[in-house]
């Protein structure tokens, strides 16, 4: 889950990090109100969960609470990548020296967590890492002790040369990496971290994604989630304990196990089509979790046909069968369906299909042609 | 032959009262594994459908019944609980078949299981069949065949697909494992490679990998070097795109990399036969072995 920036920065402060003055606000009079207060220049940020505010126009400086209120009219409400800005951060404007980046990972490769820091900051730091790898100096840490002092003071080192800021640093990087644990996070950034005229290290912006593993036994954390920046599809997939990402193409694909699921996407793509979604209906299927899939499914409008496949194991192809069944009793489905299931109680299924008109395959790459075929006549 | 269990094993279910502890082991006893013990805290002294004795600890049921390898069925949360205690029971093995475990987690279960000498396959993962011999985890008994391929994958229902193909050819399987779908894994491809060419019952090597991660480059860097036996290899996730978790946590393209093409073309120039359907396993297998 991505927390908002002006979430991660309550985060980050209440661990210790030194972060500017400033608050969120969802309309032109607050953000006025804001600037008022904070006096002086300010900067007015969309808080969504995409990369690129700045370039869109999402990320803008003013010189007064005037000129703030004008700027966040724009931005409330305005769309970036798809998706509605219903908040602005408001902070100060910084006196900005130089810009780092610090940033905790779970490293799958050394199975721990790795603290990384790079005195390219403030820019995309995959494009750093990707042009200028020696520029990004990293430190594994061992859980059982966390970041140790002399680690982040060597990892400081590499950021600036006064021992004054590289003390100041070192502490931020313990106080980040004790804050990516306190929350479960699989990733905890400052960028940039800057330093200031008057010898100051500050977070300025912080990107903070929490484990959705974590999240049932933090539910502070949890309730932090902003649905409204979510599609509302995916919203209620998650919430049906399904696991949806819509994509664009015209093949709706219903599967059990996020594998299969991958590979079935990747056979309607070999054979001309193209997916519509990814969908693991998950194991234990029940009959309500087929009917909440197939109403997100044909809820996009680019879906002209949809492929079942189903290889049961824990999953019961009669469960799936009586979903499909009862979801055609409760929804309009109007476009064809294909499909196929083979495994656990598979001959119960076929009846129940049968029943009900429905014809059921066996085979996954025959069932995918079918679908594609069927999808490109309707298109 | 087979690697990791065969009719030696004496199997602890960890979670053996619960609603997929119940369910899994009856299949496994119906398979023919030899489920010695279950546990679950608070039911010591209960026997399961008449013949598993319950224990209150793993440490008890080891001692009891001499139980060498440990399944773990409990909820996410408590998973990692569950595998310190097998391994400090002393079992030599543990499959850890439940899913969602935060990663933080096995950030420190995964070294103490390494530290104590105990092998761990999983989280999130099917577990491990040698078809005829043992079943431990959830793969269904029903679509395997005995035989002398040996199977190795990331995901679940993928490798049904994979394994059932292999039955209706008549090729059969070895051994299957699942090693999980989560960024942070126990056994893995390596592992589970070197232990099949070790294995004189397994004469062919299928691996199915995902996008996420380098566990595949790395894996076929290891063929190149390590492995005399056919290798083919599939890899799900072409079509995901970049930046989102596609159901398993693990499998996600981050950047550039992780990508399918990736890890197709470093399995191809390990000289791995890489399959684009499912369905090819057979013919590329008939053809390298």
């Amino acid at each position: 889950m991505n927390l908002h920036e002006y979430q991660a920065r309550v985060l980050l402060k209440r661990s210790g990090i030194p972060v500017p003055d400033g608050d969120v606000a969802t309309s032109p009079d607050e953000v006025e109100e804001i600037a008022k207060r904070l006096g002086g220049g300010v900067v007015v940020k969309a808080q969504v969960h995409v990369g690129g505010r700045g370039k869109a126009g999402g990320v803008k400086l003013a010189k007064d609470a005037t000129e703030a209120r004008q700027h966040a009219e724009k931005i409330l409400g305005m769309q970036i990548k798809g998706l509605t800005v219903e908040k602005v951060l408001v902070v100060p404007l910084s006196d900005i020296s130089s810009e780092s980046y610090v940033g905790v990972i779970v490293d799958r490769a050394s199975e721990c967590p790795v603290v990384m820091v790079s005195p390219a900051g403030g820019v995309d730091i995959e494009e750093v890492a990707a042009k200028t790898p020696e520029k990004i100096f990293k430190q594994s840490v061992d859980p059982k002790f966390g970041l140790l002092s002399h680690q982040a003071m060597g990892l400081a080192f590499n950021l600036y040369d006064d021992v004054k800021l590289v003390r100041q640093a070192a502490t931020i990087m313990r106080q980040l990496y004790d804050a990516f644990i306190a929350v479960g996070g699989s990733l905890a950034e400052i960028n940039p971290l800057i330093t200031t005229p008057d010898g100051k290290v500050v977070a300025i912006d912080a990107k903070v994604v929490v484990d959705d593993n974590e999240l049932e036994r933090r539910p502070d954390i949890a309730e932090l989630r902003d649905t409204s920046s979510e599609a509302a599809s995916e919203v209620e997939a998650r919430e049906a304990g399904l696991s949806y990402i819509q994509l664009d193409g015209s093949v709706g694909c219903c599967v059990n196990g996020a594998g299969l699921a991958m590979a079935t996407m990747d056979l309607v793509k070999y054979y001309g089509g193209d997916p519509a979604n990814f969908l693991d209906i998950g194991g234990s299927s029940s009959p309500e979790k087929v009917v909440t899939a197939l109403k997100i499914i044909t809820s996009d409008s680019n879906v002209k046909a949809i492929l079942f496949n189903i290889f049961g194991g824990i999953t019961r192809c009669d469960d799936v069968a009586n979903g499909i069944v009862t979801a055609a009793g409760q929804i309009k489905i109007g476009i064809p369906i294909v499909i196929r299931l083979t495994g656990t109680n598979e001959e119960v299924a076929v009846e129940i299909l049968k029943g009900a008109g429905f014809e059921a395959l066996t085979d996954m790459d025959e069932a995918v042609k079918e679908a594609v075929k069927l999808a490109q006549e309707a298109a | 032959m087979s690697i990791f269990i065969d009719s030696d094993t004496k199997l602890v279910v960890q979670g053996i009262t619960g609603r997929d502890g119940s369910f899994h082991t009856k299949q496994m006893i119906e398979y023919g594994t030899n489920v010695v013990a279950g546990v679950t805290p608070g039911k010591g002294g209960r026997v399961f459908e008449d013949k598993v004795p319950v224990y209150n600890t793993v440490a008890q049921a080891v001692a009891e019944t001499g139980a060498n390898t440990a399944v773990i069925y409990v909820p996410a949360l408590f998973a990692a609980d569950a595998v310190y205690e097998a391994v400090d029971a002393g079992v030599s093995l543990v499959v850890c078949i439940s899913e969602g475990i935060p990663v933080l987690d096995m950030t420190k279960a995964l070294p103490y299981a390494n530290e104590h000498g105990a092998r761990l396959i999983g989280p999130n993962c099917p577990g491990v069949i040698s078809p005829g011999k043992s079943k431990v985890g959830i793969v269904p008994g029903q679509i395997c065949l005995e035989g002398k391929v040996g199977v190795v994958s990331r995901s679940g229902t993928l490798t049904y697909e994979i394994i059932h193909q292999l039955t209706k050819s008549k090729l059969g399987q070895s051994t299957c494992i699942g090693i999980g779908g989560d960024p942070i894994i126990g056994t893995d491809f390596i592992d589970c490679l070197s232990a099949f060419e070790a294995d004189p019952g397994t004469r062919a090597i299928v691996m199915i990998g995902e996008i996420g991660g380098t566990a595949e480059q790395e894996a076929a860097e290891f063929v190149s070097q390590n492995v005399s036996k056919p290798v083919v290899g599939f890899i799900a996730g072409q079509t995901a795109p970049p930046g989102r978790r596609m159901g398993h946590a693990g499998a996600i393209i981050s950047g550039s990399s992780g990508t399918a093409t990736e890890k197709m073309q470093a399995l191809q120039d390990a000289g791995i036969g890489v399959m684009k359907r499912p369905v090819e396993v057979v013919d590329l297998l008939n053809e390298c072995m």
